[in-house]
């Protein structure tokens, strides 16, 4: 297999944008990218979108986009894999570029969620639609019950889970691109209205519109493009049961610990090499069980962690420095691509004021569902 | 939405709790052709018996447009007897009577209707005992 670099990243701004369709967001998104990158033709292109079908009404989505960035020709082909579509549509592009398939490869994700009402039960077809959502239980539902669960078995208190959001409030000041830039405090968190018990508003990420694209091709030729560009050093991605209630342990997400041993494998690193690493943070609990499936904690001292500051500037590990889903904004289909951005960003030295200092070896992990899927990529600075 | 036969189909599991015992002790309530632990193919069809303890549960505040009108309800995960895993709404309990390790018995109710002229659909839900 050949190795893989990135060699340019574009994206919208985060947030409600009213004024943009599904498909001018990724144009804006794929075409900064290719500029970035300074690519004018491509031989591929991915699009990760987990239902482009039920919040835009508009399938056949890769056609489309390869359409209107001028590059028609292209094989071009959409990866659903509900929350974590966009990271699985990188690694997609990842295999198709180290296997010598095609050289540069467009990779992008993107989700318009604001043109529909109902966007709960589009977010619960990432469930079991018949053994779970058909019995009323919604997505941040699902999580409610993993966070019932973790809070009795390891005595995590509501005001420590609060910690998660509040830190991602924090780091997403500084991040331009960022739905919600702005500060929230313990008071906001725990007065803000109930979502599911004991889930409230502020545990959940936000209904977001936006895409994120980068473009990636051989290592041996990224510099012919730029010197800005970092190395795909680990791919590991994995399954787990749809359902949440099949899962053994409701404190766990397995899945995300079997991607991360393959992606540290691959790597040939472990969690004690990794300087930052962007997080699936869809709902508060899912910070802190995904963090102690990456290996950054022990099982049931995340929480309290995250709540002692280990998770931010100065702590054992820096957690998504970009504000993560809850604060940077939540597009299902773009999310896995803005993170692995946002490790670009780091990695080049281009992070601004959130930049983690001296980093080398970054991680992303994106998830499906309650756990469903899981895809962690570890990327490099050259 | 969609047509009865996505409903009728269901109803062995849904209206009498029809399952599969898989060769690992495994128990699965949808239909299920592989067992997800040993990875055999053969398995005993039992009966669920409709009782069951609650692993974890939440109340929802926040619904989809097909259960708005019934907010807040709660939801759990249960572990029958026969060591099947089940999301179940439940229904006829007080919410301070919901924890975990609490007992509980599967009932036949209402799960939603579709709308003026949809269909109206049943399955189980669950309510605390004891």
């Amino acid at each position: 297999m050949r190795e893989v670099a990135i060699i340019g990243v574009g994206m919208t701004k985060f947030g409600e944008l009213w004024e943009q369709s599904i498909r001018d967001m990724f144009a804006e998104a794929a075409l900064k990218a290719m500029e970035n990158a300074k690519v004018e033709k491509i031989d591929a292109l991915y699009v990760g979108a987990m239902s482009s079908g039920l919040y835009a009404y508009q399938e056949h989505l890769a056609s489309l986009m390869a359409d209107y960035v001028g590059q028609i020709g292209v094989p071009a082909v959409r990866v659903e894999s509900a929350c974590s579509s966009g990271g699985q549509a990188v690694r997609m592009g990842y295999i198709d570029v180290a296997s010598g398939m095609h050289d540069i490869v467009l990779v992008g994700g993107v989700e318009k969620m604001w043109d529909v009402e109902d966007g709960t039960f589009v977010l619960a077809t990432a469930s079991d639609q018949e053994y779970e959502a058909y019995n009323g239980v919604t997505f941040p539902g699902l999580y409610a019950m993993i966070a019932r669960a973790y809070m009795e078995r390891y005595g995590l208190t509501r005001e420590e889970l609060a910690q998660v959001p509040i830190k991602n409030h924090k780091h997403a000041v500084n991040n331009p691109n960022a739905q919600y830039p702005f500060e929230i405090d313990l008071k906001t968190v725990l007065n803000s209205s109930m979502v599911a018990d004991p889930l409230r508003l502020m545990d959940c990420s936000p209904i977001t519109d936006g895409a994120a694209c980068v473009i990636l091709c051989p290592l041996d030729r990224a510099k012919e493009f730029t010197d800005k560009y970092v190395k795909i050093r680990g791919v590991g991605a994995a399954t787990g049961p749809i359902a949440l209630h099949d899962h053994k342990d409701l404190t766990r997400l397995e899945a995300v610990n079997i991607a991360a041993q393959r992606a540290y494998k691959m790597a040939g690193v472990g969690p004690e090499d990794i300087d930052f690493v962007e997080v699936h943070d869809c709902f508060s609990i899912a910070e802190i069980v995904v963090a102690e499936e990456l290996g950054f904690f022990e099982y049931g001292k995340a929480g309290k962690a995250i709540a002692e500051g280990q998770g931010t500037y100065g702590g054992k590990i820096v957690i998504n420095p970009s504000g993560g889903l809850k604060a940077k904004g939540h597009p299902v289909g773009a999310t896995g691509v803005a993170q692995i951005i946002e490790a670009y960003y780091q990695l080049t030295n281009q992070a601004g004021k959130r930049q983690v200092q001296n980093a080398r070896l970054g991680m992303t992990q994106n998830m499906g569902g309650s756990g469903g899927s899981c895809v962690v990529h570890i990327l490099e600075g050259m | 939405m969609a047509n009865s036969q996505r409903y009728t189909r269901e109803i062995p599991h849904r209206y009498r709790l029809e399952a599969q015992k898989f060769p690992s002790g495994f128990v699965s309530l949808p239909n299920r052709y592989v067992d997800p632990i040993s990875g055999k193919k053969e398995f005993e069809k039992i009966k669920l018996q409709g009782f069951g303890t609650i692993l974890s549960y939440t109340i929802i505040h926040i619904a989809s447009d097909q259960f708005k009108l019934l907010t807040p309800y709660a939801v759990a995960i249960i572990e029958t007897d026969e060591g099947a895993r089940v999301t179940a709404m439940i229904t006829d309990t007080n919410f301070e009577d919901l924890k975990i390790g609490a007992r509980v018995e599967f009932v036949l109710r209402k799960i939603m209707e579709e709308g003026a002229s949809g269909i109206i659909n049943y399955g189980y839900k669950a309510k605390v005992i004891g």
